[in-house]
């Protein structure tokens, strides 16, 4: 079963390494599209970590590719709540023109934010409060792609199970039944205990297949992949806050007696001055912000080395052709290096933040120690 | 959009999206999944036991056989042994039977022989005697006219009687 989960891999990082290709001309497109912007700068240079940067963050339209001058993307919705009207304006990204144009008072800045301008100018408008933006940007597109792809594969996998449930698995079910017996018991049953790990396993799941299917979604460089989901710190935040409600809300009196008359503590770090249950409290805090930090700056960090050994070829390639398509063989070789890492990441990143939320679940239903 | 400075609107749309993912999935992938190989476990759990049963069973099975048929084999044994001893018996039996009544009817042809033996002589006695009155009648009768000679005779007669 292992040696299938291997196989799909395989397939994964050859449609990686082909897709380098691609990205290759997007880069390379990409700093023609920069040259013009720069048109004052005397030398052709290439911008890595602008372009870099341009990958990994989230935009309000999905690019795909850029040959010659034109830009071929995907518009996608953009959702304001205008502050100052009290009312929600929706239309698509293209109405901006990559940033060209302004549309309905707004216009978009270098940095992918939405800001208000004066009428009929490109000058931002100081008076205007900002909007607050709901729009369905890349990463939400992603979510949404993640979600829609869980669903048919479980839903598919769930059907099989109820029609045949003491069959051994078959097809996609044998593909995902190590996952799941592996969340379910090493990460279920071992950190949360047998009598009461089954109430929680539904939202284990859950976190841990978002993860691992965003993250693998995330390593697809090109549509419907290539959204930088789980290394968005928004995204990240959002899991850290269902790992902090569901375990805060799961505490027993034992793990709240814990915290505010830690037993085994001397007294006098509880009174006058309550230092252990303020430390107790940070510590409900940070667990949750430390798998926040872990798990988006591990998913980033493996898109920017990546996106880093691309663009080594065209900053070569730019002082020279000849070096370009040398730098190629060892930045081609090293990404797909890394690119077998980040499978690698990619799950144990799923497990890790998986693993320490049913640790903590674990520490809040267990009985007194 | 900072890379580090979260956005609400990305937030929001994360949490509407994770919660349907999780409730959709949890009724209707995550619990049938889990019942699914509960049960499958359970099943296979009772299956490998009924085969352990049943091996179980089958080597009692054998055992019981293997004592049968040992427990056979020891009374055909013992049905043989015991046949043969009454053989022997039997045969035993006849052999003195048969020597006995063989004494028997020598020991009563014996005493026939003797008793026959017995009866001839007395009857020859008996012949002898009567053969001897009747001599000696004649004799006597002839003799009496001569005493002399009756004397002589007598004695001469008398003399070869005693000789038997």
């Amino acid at each position: 079963m292992l040696l299938r989960f291997n196989k799909t891999g395989l397939y994964i990082s050859i449609i990686g390494i082909l897709m380098f290709f691609l990205s290759m001309e997007t880069v390379h497109a990409e700093s023609g599209e920069s040259e013009n912007h720069q048109e004052q700068s005397k030398e052709k240079s290439v911008d890595a970590g602008n372009i870099i940067l341009g990958h990994v963050q989230d935009f309000h339209e999905w690019h795909i590719a850029t040959i010659g001058e034109t830009h071929i993307t995907i518009p996608l919705p953009i959702i304001l709540y205008d502050k100052d009207q009290s009312k929600l304006i929706a239309f698509m990204s293209s109405k901006f023109h990559h940033g060209h144009e302004s549309y309905k008072g707004f216009k978009l800045t270098d940095k992918s934010n939405i800001v208000p301008v004066k009428p009929g100018t490109m000058e931002v408008d100081n008076t205007r409060q900002k909007p607050i933006d709901f729009s369905i940007t890349k990463t939400v597109a992603g979510i949404f792609i993640t979600v829609i792809l869980m669903l048919l594969v479980f839903m598919t996998v769930a059907k099989r199970y109820k029609q045949n449930p003491d069959r051994a698995p078959k097809g996609l079910q044998s593909l995902m039944e190590p996952l799941i017996l592996f969340v379910q018991n090493d990460i279920g049953k071992n950190s949360i205990g047998e009598q009461k790990y089954e109430r929680f396993m539904p939202f284990l799941f859950t976190m841990f297949f978002f993860i691992f299917f965003a993250n693998l979604i995330g390593l697809i460089p090109f549509f419907p992949g290539g959204a930088n989901i789980t290394g968005n710190i928004s995204v990240t935040l959002t899991l850290a806050l269902f790992t902090f409600l569901v375990t805060n809300f799961s505490g027993n009196k034992y793990y709240w007696k814990h915290v505010f008359n830690t037993p085994g503590v001397p007294w006098w770090l509880k009174f006058p001055l309550p230092l252990m249950p303020i430390v107790e409290l940070l510590g409900l805090i940070t667990k949750p912000f430390v798998l926040m930090v872990r798990l988006f700056a591990n998913i980033l960090a493996g898109h920017i080395i990546i996106l880093g050994f691309i663009s080594l070829i065209f900053i070569f390639g730019v002082t020279n052709a000849i070096a370009g398509y040398g730098v190629s063989l060892f930045s081609v070789a090293f990404s797909v290096f890394i690119n077998f890492l980040e499978l690698l990441v990619a799950f144990i990143q799923a497990y890790v933040f998986t693993l320490l939320t049913a640790l903590y679940l674990g520490d809040a239903v267990q009985e007194s120690h | 959009m900072g890379l580090v400075t979260p956005g609400l609107g990305l937030i929001v749309w994360m949490t509407i999206a994770f919660l349907i993912v999780f409730f959709v999935l949890a009724k209707y992938a995550w619990k049938p999944i889990m019942r699914a190989l509960k049960q499958r476990e359970q099943s296979i759990d009772e299956a490998l036991h009924e085969a352990e049963k049943a091996r179980e069973e089958m080597k009692n099975l054998k055992a019981g056989n293997e004592e049968l048929l040992k427990k056979a084999k020891e009374e055909r044994e013992e049905i043989l042994k015991e046949a043969r001893k009454m053989s022997d018996k039997i045969v035993e039996e006849a052999k003195s039977n048969a020597e006995g009544e063989a004494n028997r009817i020598m020991e009563e042809a014996k005493e026939r022989i003797h008793y026959e033996r017995m009866s001839a002589v007395t009857e020859l006695k008996n012949e002898v005697a009567n053969l001897s009155i009747e001599i000696a009648e004649k004799v006597l009768k002839q003799e009496l006219s001569d005493t002399d000679k009756h004397q002589e005779l007598i004695k001469e007669q008398l003399e070869k009687v005693r000789f038997n």
